[in-house]
C-alpha cells in the first residue's frame, strides 16, 4: 500500500537494467519501501546495490518478448511479494533504425509494442484485483511525431503511448492506475552514441518528474515540461520543416 | 446483499482504493449465518462507520467494506444503570439528540459528532476530558462481536479480557463490533462552562495546562504553528466543565429555560472538486484572526457544538485542502520529554508547514487497550495538506523524535508511517497479534492500513 503521500512499500521495474527504471527506483526510496523487484534478460547481471536504503532489492528473469508468460509471471511476483504498489514499464530498445531491415524493425516492435501490450495487460489484471497501484509506462516524445531518422522506434513508442493511454482510461474506477511518461532525449546507457538533441535531460529528471506527476494523479507527464508545449506546436509543422528539422 | 464497486479513502481524502461495498445492518450482521450469506470475501473484509478516520484502517482494497449501518431504535437506555445499548452503526450525532434531552451525555467525545461507536471503540476515541474521564473504551461495558468463525458472542472485559483488550483500539480487525452498552454521564444541563485564555507562548501555556487539568474536566488548547521567535506557540486555551443549572440560570437565564435543549445545526457543506485553499497564506491570516479574536481571558457559558463539536458545523470541511487532500499527524510524547514537544513545536514552526488547526492536550491513563493510543503525556495534532513538498522529510523527522522520546502515533489518524514506527510505539504489538491469529486464523478481517502497517 502507498501511504499519503504516495511513497510506495514496492516496486516491480520490468526492465531492471534500465537507468531510468533505477532511477525511478531511487526517487522513489523511503523509509516505507520494503521491496524492488527488478525483473530483467539477465538478472545475474544487474545491480543490486545502491538503489534503495530501506528496501530488499531482488533481481528476477524477465523477458518482454515471452508474452504467454507474462500473466504467470506477474501473478507469481505478486503471489511471491505481495501487492504491487508501482509497476515500472521499463523496458524498450532503441535499435539501429534501418528502414531496410524489416527482420530487425519486426524486433523492436515486438518488445517495445508487443511486450508493452502483454505485460500491461498482466499488469493491469493484477492491479485491479488488488484495488490500487500504478502501472507507469516509460514512452518517448519520439512517438509524438515520428521523424524519419529513427521513425521504426517512434512508430513502436506511438503504439506503446496510445495502448498506455488507453489502459489508463479503460481502468478508470477499478484503482489502478497509468502513468504515461514522455521524455524527450534523455542521457543512458541506451542512448549512448546518438547525438544529443535540444531538451536532453538525465534520467533522475525523469525520475523526478515520474514521482511528481504520481503525486497528483497525472495521466500524462512531459519531461522536461517544456516538451508538451514544444511538441504541441512540432505536430503541425508541414512535413517539407519537418523533414529538415530531422538533419 | 448488494454490493457495489467503488473507491473509498478516509477522511483525509489521500491514498484511495477500490473496493467491494456492502451495506449492512447490525441487526442483519447479528443474526447467525450472517457471514456466510455474505460469501467468498476475497482479499477480506473490514467494516466501515462513518469513515472519519483520517488514513485508510476503513477501506480494503481489492476486498469487501462493509458499511455498517446503525437503526436507532436500537438505542436502550437503562437510566438505573446509567448505560446506553446500541447498534455499533449509531453515531454520536443520534445517540446525543436522543438522550441530551434526557439528561444524559457520553462519556468521550471526540472532535466530531459523526462517528459510530463502533468506529470510538475500534479507534478508542479520546476527547478533551481525556486527562480526567480516559478514552471511550473506558466506559465500555458489554459488546456484541461477529468473530471471523462465524459465531456471534457477547463479551465483557471480565469474561473476555484477551479478545476485549485487543478490540478496543484494535482497528476493527478481530471481529465487527455489532453493538455495545457503555456507561453515561448525567448532566443538568447541555452547556459547559468554559474559561477561555489567550496564552503568549508554549512554556506559559505547558504551565497553564498542568494546572487547569486539576480544576476542569475538560480542556484543549489550539496553538499557532505559524507564529515564529518571541510568539512561538502563542495558544488559545480553552478550559470547562458541564454547567449546572446554577450556574446556566446565572450565566444565561434564557438558555436555562430550556437546559437541555439539543439540537445542532448543520450548514451547507463545501463542495466536491474545491481546490486547496488552505495554503500558507490562508492559515496564518485564519491563525491571526482565531488568536486575536479571543478575549485575552473570557468566562462564559457555550453548547455542545461550540465546545466540542465546532467543526461539524461545517459539512465536509475536509475538501478545503482540495485533490490532494491532507494528512492529520497525531502523537503523543511523555509528559517527561516536554523537551521533544518544544522542538517538534519550533521544527514545524520553522519549516513553514502551515498546519491549521494544530491542537495540544494532555492525556491521562491508558484504557489498557493493546494497541490504544492514549498514554500519559502531551498529545499534539497537526493537519497538514499532503500535496506540498518536503513533507516526507519534516514527517520523518517528526516521527524519529517522537519515538526517541518513548512516544506514539495514533492509528485512526496515520497514513504516513512506517511500520516500524509504528511497532516502536506499540510494545505490546506482538501480544495483539496472536491475540488476533487465535480469533482469526485466516486473516479474514483486514485493512489497507493493516497491510500498510504490517499489524497482520
Amino acid at each position: 500500500m502507498q501511504n499519503a503521500i504516495h511513497q510506495p512499500q514496492s516496486i516491480l521495474v520490468l526492465g531492471g537494467a534500465s537507468d531510468i527504471g533505477r532511477a525511478i527506483v531511487r526517487a522513489l526510496d523511503s523509509p516505507t519501501l520494503r521491496r524492488v523487484i527488478l525483473a530483467c534478460r539477465n538478472p545475474d547481471d544487474v545491480e543490486t546495490t545502491g538503489l534503495s536504503d530501506h528496501a530488499e532489492v531482488v533481481a528476477v528473469a524477465f523477458d518482454a518478448t515471452e508474452h504467454a508468460a507474462h500473466e504467470s509471471f506477474v501473478q507469481s511476483m505478486a503471489a511471491t511479494y505481495g501487492d504491487l504498489d508501482i509497476v515500472v514499464q521499463a523496458f524498450g530498445r532503441l535499435g539501429a533504425d534501418d528502414g531496410d531491415d524489416p527482420e530487425a524493425a519486426a524486433r523492436l516492435a515486438e518488445v517495445n509494442y508487443v511486450g508493452a501490450v502483454s505485460s500491461g495487460l498482466a499488469v493491469a489484471r493484477q492491479l485491479r484485483a488488488q484495488g490500487h497501484g500504478t502501472l507507469v509506462v516509460l514512452s518517448s516524445v519520439a512517438g509524438v511525431r515520428t521523424r524519419p531518422s529513427n521513425f521504426v522506434y517512434g512508430s513502436t513508442k506511438a503504439a506503446q503511448d496510445a495502448f498506455a493511454t488507453g489502459l489508463g482510461h479503460w481502468l478508470h474506477g477499478s484503482g489502478a492506475h497509468v502513468l504515461t511518461v514522455r521524455p524527450g532525449y534523455v542521457r543512458s546507457s541506451m542512448s549512448a552514441g546518438v547525438p544529443e538533441a535540444p531538451f536532453a535531460v538525465d534520467p533522475a529528471d525523469v525520475a523526478a518528474a515520474t514521482v511528481k506527476g504520481l503525486r497528483r494523479g497525472s495521466d500524462v507527464v512531459w519531461v522536461p515540461g517544456i516538451l508538451r508545449w514544444v511538441f504541441g506546436i512540432l505536430r503541425f509543422v508541414p512535413g517539407p520543416i519537418w523533414r529538415r528539422l530531422d538533419r | 446483499m448488494k454490493s457495489e464497486q467503488r473507491e473509498l479513502s478516509g477522511w483525509g481524502n489521500t491514498s484511495p482504493s477500490v473496493a467491494s461495498i456492502v451495506d449492512v445492518s447490525a441487526s442483519e450482521l447479528g443474526r447467525p449465518g450472517s457471514l456466510a450469506e455474505l460469501g467468498p470475501l476475497r482479499r477480506g473484509a473490514i467494516v466501515r462507520g462513518l469513515g472519519r478516520s483520517y488514513g485508510d484502517p476503513a477501506q480494503n482494497a481489492g476486498g469487501t467494506v462493509l458499511r455498517l449501518t446503525g437503526d436507532d431504535a436500537s438505542m436502550v437506555l437503562d437510566s438505573d444503570a446509567g448505560t446506553l445499548t446500541v447498534d455499533a452503526g449509531v453515531s454520536l450525532d443520534t445517540i446525543l439528540r436522543d438522550i441530551v434531552p434526557r439528561g444524559w451525555f457520553v462519556p468521550v467525545t471526540p472532535g466530531t459528532r459523526f462517528v459510530t461507536v463502533g468506529g470510538c471503540i475500534a479507534s478508542d476515541v479520546h476527547g478533551k476530558g481525556h486527562h480526567a474521564d480516559r478514552s471511550f473504551g473506558s466506559h465500555v461495558v458489554a459488546m456484541t462481536m461477529l468473530l471471523a468463525d462465524g459465531t456471534i458472542r457477547r463479551i465483557t472485559p471480565d469474561a473476555d479480557g484477551d479478545l476485549w483488550w485487543a478490540t478496543i483500539g484494535g482497528m476493527g480487525l478481530t471481529g465487527i463490533i455489532v453493538d455495545a452498552t457503555f456507561r453515561l454521564i448525567p448532566i443538568e444541563t447541555g452547556h459547559f462552562l468554559v474559561d477561555t485564555e489567550r496564552v503568549p507562548n508554549l512554556d506559559t501555556l505547558l504551565e497553564r495546562m498542568e494546572d487547569g487539568d486539576r480544576q476542569y474536566r475538560y480542556s484543549v488548547a489550539w496553538i499557532d504553528l505559524v507564529a515564529t521567535g518571541s510568539s512561538l506557540g502563542r495558544s488559545v486555551l480553552s478550559l470547562g466543565n458541564h454547567a449546572t443549572l446554577g450556574e446556566l440560570q446565572s450565566y444565561e437565564p434564557k438558555a436555562a429555560l430550556d437546559p437541555l435543549a439539543f439540537d445542532p445545526p448543520v450548514l451547507p457543506g463545501v463542495p466536491v472538486g474545491m481546490p486547496n485553499v488552505l495554503n500558507r497564506a490562508a492559515v496564518r491570516a485564519f491563525n491571526e484572526f482565531w488568536y486575536r479574536k479571543t478575549r485575552r481571558e473570557h468566562h462564559g457559558i457555550e453548547s455542545i457544538t461550540a465546545f466540542f463539536h465546532p467543526l461539524d458545523m461545517v459539512g465536509h470541511w475536509n475538501r478545503l485542502y482540495g485533490r490532494a487532500g491532507f494528512l492529520q499527524y497525531q502523537f503523543v510524547v511523555p509528559f517527561e520529554a516536554v523537551d521533544t514537544l518544544r522542538a517538534i513545536v519550533g521544527k514545524i514552526s520553522a519549516e513553514g508547514h502551515a498546519s491549521f488547526l494544530a491542537v495540544l492536550k494532555r492525556l491521562g491513563a491508558e484504557s489498557g487497550g493493546l494497541l490504544s493510543f492514549p498514554k500519559p503525556g502531551w498529545t499534539l495534532t497537526l493537519d497538514l495538506p499532503a500535496g506540498v513538498d518536503g513533507l516526507g522529510r519534516l514527517l520523518r523527522e517528526l516521527d524519529e523524535l517522537v519515538i526517541a522520546a518513548g512516544g506514539r502515533h495514533y492509528l485512526a489518524k496515520d497514513a504516513f508511517c512506517p511500520p516500524e514506527v509504528i511497532r516502536a510505539g506499540y510494545p505490546r504489538l506482538d501480544e495483539w497479534k496472536a491475540i488476533r491469529q487465535r480469533v482469526d486464523p485466516d486473516g479474514l478481517w483486514v485493512s489497507d492500513q493493516a497491510r500498510r502497517l504490517e499489524l497482520i
